[in-house]
C-alpha cells in the first residue's frame, strides 16, 4: 500500500469510533429538521452545505420559530466561531500544501475530524503524506453525516404529523448543554443567557437570542477572568 | 429570506472560518480575550435557546408545576447529566412530556 493509502485509512480507522455517536445524531437531524418545516431537499442538502451539526440543529429549531433569516446566519456565525480555534491549530501542518488541498481540508474540518487528527499530529509530527490521515477522516466523517441524514429524513417522513415533535429540539439541547456546564463560569454564562433570553422573548426579528447568547459570553468570560490564574497554584 | 439564501450564507461563514487561519498561518493570531469568550458560546446559546422552550410554553411565563415542559425539561436535565446520551435524553423527555400530557 503506498502512503498516501496508508495514512487515508488511518484516518478512517481513527475516526470510527467517532461514528457510532454521529450516526444516531444525524438521525436525529434529519427526522428534527423535517418536522420543523424545512423541506426534505432542504434538510439534506443543510448537511453538505453547512456541514456542522449543532448549528444545523439551531437552525432548525429558528425556522420552526420563525426566525428572521439574517438572525439565524448571525447565529450560526456564532456558534461556528470555535472552528477558527482548530483552524489556527492545525494550520502549521498545512503550511506546505497546496490553496487547493486547503480548501478541501477546511471544508472538512468539523469537531469530529479535528479530534483524531490534532491527536496524529502532535504525536507523529508533520509526514509527508499526513495531509491524507485528514482527508480519510474527515471523508468516511461526510459520508456517515450524508447518509445518517437521509435516513433521518426517510425516518421523519413516516412519523405522523399527529406526534408533537416541536419538543425535541429543545431536548436535544439539553443533551449538548450539560456535559458542558462543567465549572462555576459556564453554568453562571448559561444561567444569565438563559434568564435574558426570558426577559427579552418579546424582542422584534428574535435578537433576543443573539442579546442572551452575548450577555451569557460576556459573563462567562468576566467570572473566568476573576478567578486565580491556573499557574498561581 | 430565502432558506437557501440563509444555508448558502450560514455554509459561506462557516467555511470561511474554517479556512481562515489555515490560509492566514502565521499572520494572525486569536486574541486570549477571544479565545477563552469562545469557551462560553455553548452554553449561552444553547441555553437561550432551551429557557424559552420550557418556560414560555404558550409564550407567557410559566414557573408552575402545572407547566409540562419544565417537568419533562427537569427531568431530561437529570438524564442527561447522569447518562451523556443525547438519544436517551430526547426519549426520557418526550415521554415524561407525553405520560404528563396523559395525566392532566
Amino acid at each position: 500500500m503506498s502512503e498516501k493509502a496508508e495514512n487515508f485509512w488511518a484516518g478512517v480507522r481513527a475516526e470510527i469510533p467517532l461514528l457510532i455517536g454521529v450516526f444516531p445524531f444525524g438521525l436525529i437531524y434529519g427526522a428534527l429538521a423535517l418536522n420543523a418545516g424545512l423541506s426534505k431537499l432542504a434538510s439534506q442538502m443543510m448537511s453538505s452545505i453547512v456541514f456542522a451539526g449543532s448549528a444545523q440543529f439551531i437552525t432548525a429549531q429558528l425556522v420552526r420559530e420563525a426566525t428572521p433569516g439574517f438572525v439565524i446566519v448571525l447565529t450560526i456565525a456564532v456558534v461556528n466561531l470555535r472552528h477558527m480555534l482548530y483552524s489556527a491549530s492545525l494550520a502549521p501542518y498545512l503550511a506546505s500544501l497546496s490553496t487547493r488541498w486547503k480548501i478541501l481540508l477546511s471544508y472538512l474540518l468539523t469537531d469530529e475530524a479535528y479530534a483524531p487528527t490534532i491527536l496524529r499530529y502532535e504525536k507523529e509530527g508533520l509526514q509527508p503524506f499526513s495531509h491524507w490521515f485528514w482527508l480519510g477522516a474527515g471523508t468516511v466523517l461526510w459520508i456517515t453525516w450524508q447518509a445518517s441524514t437521509a435516513f433521518g429524513i426517510f425516518l421523519g417522513a413516516a412519523i405522523p404529523d399527529s406526534w408533537s415533535l416541536d419538543f425535541a429540539l429543545p431536548l436535544t439541547f439539553i443533551a449538548m448543554v450539560v456535559p458542558v456546564l462543567k465549572n462555576r463560569p459556564a453554568i453562571a454564562a448559561a444561567l444569565a443567557a438563559g434568564a435574558v433570553a426570558l426577559a427579552a422573548h418579546s424582542l422584534p426579528y428574535g435578537l433576543g437570542l443573539i442579546l442572551a447568547a452575548l450577555v451569557g459570553i460576556i459573563v462567562g468570560s468576566f467570572l473566568e477572568g476573576r478567578q486565580p490564574s491556573k499557574g498561581a497554584m | 429570506m430565502n432558506i437557501w439564501l440563509v444555508m448558502l450564507l450560514g455554509g459561506l461563514i462557516t467555511f470561511g472560518m474554517r479556512f481562515s487561519l489555515i490560509y492566514l498561518f502565521g499572520r494572525f493570531h486569536i486574541p486570549d480575550a477571544m479565545r477563552r469568550a469562545l469557551h462560553y458560546v455553548p452554553p449561552a446559546v444553547l441555553s437561550a435557546l432551551i429557557f424559552p422552550a420550557i418556560f414560555l410554553p404558550d409564550n407567557e411565563l410559566d414557573f408552575s408545576f402545572g407547566n409540562h415542559y419544565l417537568l419533562a425539561g427537569a427531568i431530561a436535565i437529570i438524564v442527561a447529566w447522569f447518562s451523556r446520551n443525547t438519544l436517551l435524553t430526547i426519549v426520557a423527555g418526550m415521554l415524561a412530556l407525553f405520560v404528563l400530557q396523559l395525566l392532566r
